[in-house]
């Protein structure tokens, strides 16, 4: 089969591979049929997840139709069209049993901290991921839902990670209505937070970037009011001016670890991978956001610490609330509110790449050349 | 203001926010949003207490934090090589609670980097590094890009040296071990 694979940092080429084995009776096989690469893909495409080694294929957000089920398999069968969670979960753990399917404790041999996730480095279980022809998909009775029929491909895709993540993202937040809510970050998952922040009643949405055509797509695809922080000589005093000097009451970090905004921080963390992420948009979170507020971090970072500004999250009184999402958790609500045309997902799709041209779509995507908000990766058509 | 009691006016009312979003306050109620209470059973289609093990086909790593293996785990690439070396050791010797985990995993990635190159060019199936970085697709519509805002932008002039860093070191590393065999020899 063609699949993606990891070759050093900034190189990425489509090599054939086998097709994955059943390796555990409850293994499925699936043909995928899109994939998608994600703004966390890149902190492993700069090289920056510690345990990311040559040959390994990445992709945690895929759809594809089951090929193959392995012996105890019994809630899918071959032909299947299926939508499947970026957190690879057991269902029957401490955590499982708890809803916490991001934390699974039966999944990750590599670090206890860490559940499993497909194509996201031995740090996360040494999975490969699904820009591929084919991906193993553990734990198929626990996983993997079947696409309902009115469902297109692109929306099924966006619901593997980036849409629940961004809800989830909003919920953590703890919204009470006519809260304000500031959102760092318009990338798929700022975008997504931002717009279920209203969901859950927020009374003003504001979205922060640096990229004029992100924040766009924050007005019009999330109606929320957006400020440009390289506009700004200090982001933080502008968001108390808007805020009646009170600040938000609550923030999303939906950035993670290469926050643009301090070169210092940026070459720690994302060029001598000394810090486990350069934790800017956390910082500024903290700053912008009104004492006993609450924080929601939704960015991904590297196991290692990172220069947080904690003195001031103690002296605020700031409730800090994170998780990778469960994805599975949020699916019955958020596939109610695709119906009810409350959330359109595939809108934030700018880009269809064959497989074949994915070390383009990378550094398109890692450049954001060409307005590029969501890359989706066709294996077939090429 | 924060100075006085009272909560700052809201900008618009619930029925102007209701008209101008479609699905406003659709989950204004926190204990009815999903993942809420955030520990709750759930079916979750698992028909077993234990997993079934996985056939563990080579010794695999894991966090000393563990008890045992997990019973399932990936099998995208077990280590090699003197990078598997570094990996193991890593693994074996520190828990993730100690920052010589991570950074000995990182350099092993900056070995195995070096190491899959190598490799690559024995087996005949060499790096490129025009097609594996992506950059034509700075090609295509080039003019089209002139002004326009992209992200890299602000570390272009660092990147050739943190890509090109561990090419030098490793080739420096290499050369005095080479050096010190060749004076061990001779003296
Ligand atoms: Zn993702
Ligand atoms: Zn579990």
């Amino acid at each position: 089969m063609r699949a993606m694979v990891y070759r050093g940092p900034y190189r990425v080429r489509v090599e054939e591979k086998d097709v994955p084995p059943i390796e555990h009776p409850n293994d499925a096989i699936v043909r995928v049929t899109a994939a998608a690469i994600c703004g966390s893909d890149l902190h492993l495409y700069h090289g920056l997840m510690p345990d990311t080694r040559v040959g390994m294929t990445f992709g945690h957000e895929f759809i594809g139709v089951v090929e193959e089920v392995g012996s105890s398999v019994q809630n899918l069968k071959r032909g299947d069209r299926v939508m499947v969670p970026f957190n690879i979960f057991c269902g029957s753990c401490y955590f499982c049993t708890r809803g916490l399917y991001a934390n699974c404790h039966n999944v990750n041999p590599n670090a206890t901290a860490v559940g499993g996730i497909y194509g996201y480095s031995h740090t996360a279980g040494g999975y490969d991921g699904g820009q591929a022809e084919f991906v193993r998909v553990p734990f198929a009775d626990v996983g993997p839902t079947i696409i309902p029929d009115w469902m297109s491909d692109e929306d099924a895709v966006m619901l593997t990670d980036a849409l629940p993540t961004g809800y989830f993202g909003a919920q953590l937040g703890e919204i009470a209505e006519g809260d304000t809510v500031v959102v760092f970050g318009a990338g798929p998952i700022g975008l997504y937070a931002a717009k279920s922040s209203w969901l859950m009643g927020a009374g003003r949405v504001i979205v922060i970037d640096h990229l004029e055509y992100r924040l766009e797509k924050a007005r019009t695809f999330a109606h929320a009011e957006t400020y440009n922080f390289t506009e700004y000589d200090d982001i933080v005093v502008h968001l108390k001016k808007i805020t009646d000097h009170l600040g938000a009451d609550v923030a999303i970090d939906a950035v993670g670890a290469e926050a643009d905004g301090n070169l210092l921080q940026h070459v720690t963390a994302t060029k001598l991978k000394l810090q486990g992420g350069s934790p800017i948009a956390l910082n500024w979170a903290i700053d912008s956001v009104r004492k006993a507020g609450t924080i929601s971090v939704m960015g991904a970072y590297g196991p290692m610490f990172s220069a947080v500004k904690f003195g001031d999250a103690m002296n605020k009184g700031l409730t800090l609330r994170m998780n990778q999402c469960h994805v599975k958790r949020q699916w019955p609500r958020l596939f109610e509110h695709i119906q009810a045309g409350y959330l359109n997902p595939s809108d934030i799709v700018t880009h269809r790449i064959p497989l074949e041209h994915i070390a383009e779509g990378y550094h398109l995507f890692s450049a954001k050349l060409d307005e590029c908000i969501k890359p989706i990766i066709i294996p077939t058509a090429s | 203001m924060p100075y006085t009691a009272e909560k700052p006016t809201p900008r618009e009312t619930p029925e102007q926010l209701r008209a101008r979003i479609p699905g406003w306050g659709a989950d204004l109620d926190p204990a009815d949003r999903p993942s809420y209470p955030k520990e709750q059973f759930l079916p979750t289609g698992a028909h077993w207490d234990f997993p079934e093990r996985q056939v563990e086909k080579w010794p695999r790593e894991r966090s000393i934090e563990h008890a045992f293996v997990t019973p399932v785990f990936g099998t995208s690439t077990p280590p090699k090589g003197l990078s598997g070396v570094i990996r193991k050791y890593a693994y074996r010797r520190f828990s993730e609670a100690r920052a010589a985990h991570w950074l000995l995993l990182i350099a092993a990635d900056r070995v195995d980097t070096a190491e899959s190159a190598v490799t690559a060019l024995l087996r005949g199936k060499p790096d490129n590094p025009v097609t594996e970085t992506g950059i034509l697709a700075e090609s295509s519509p080039v003019a089209d890009r002139v002004g326009q805002q992209r992200a890299d932008a602000g570390h272009h002039a660092l990147d050739p040296v943190i890509v090109a860093a561990p090419w030098v070191i490793g080739g420096g590393l290499a050369f005095s071990a080479v050096r010190a065999l060749v004076r061990r020899r001779r003296g």
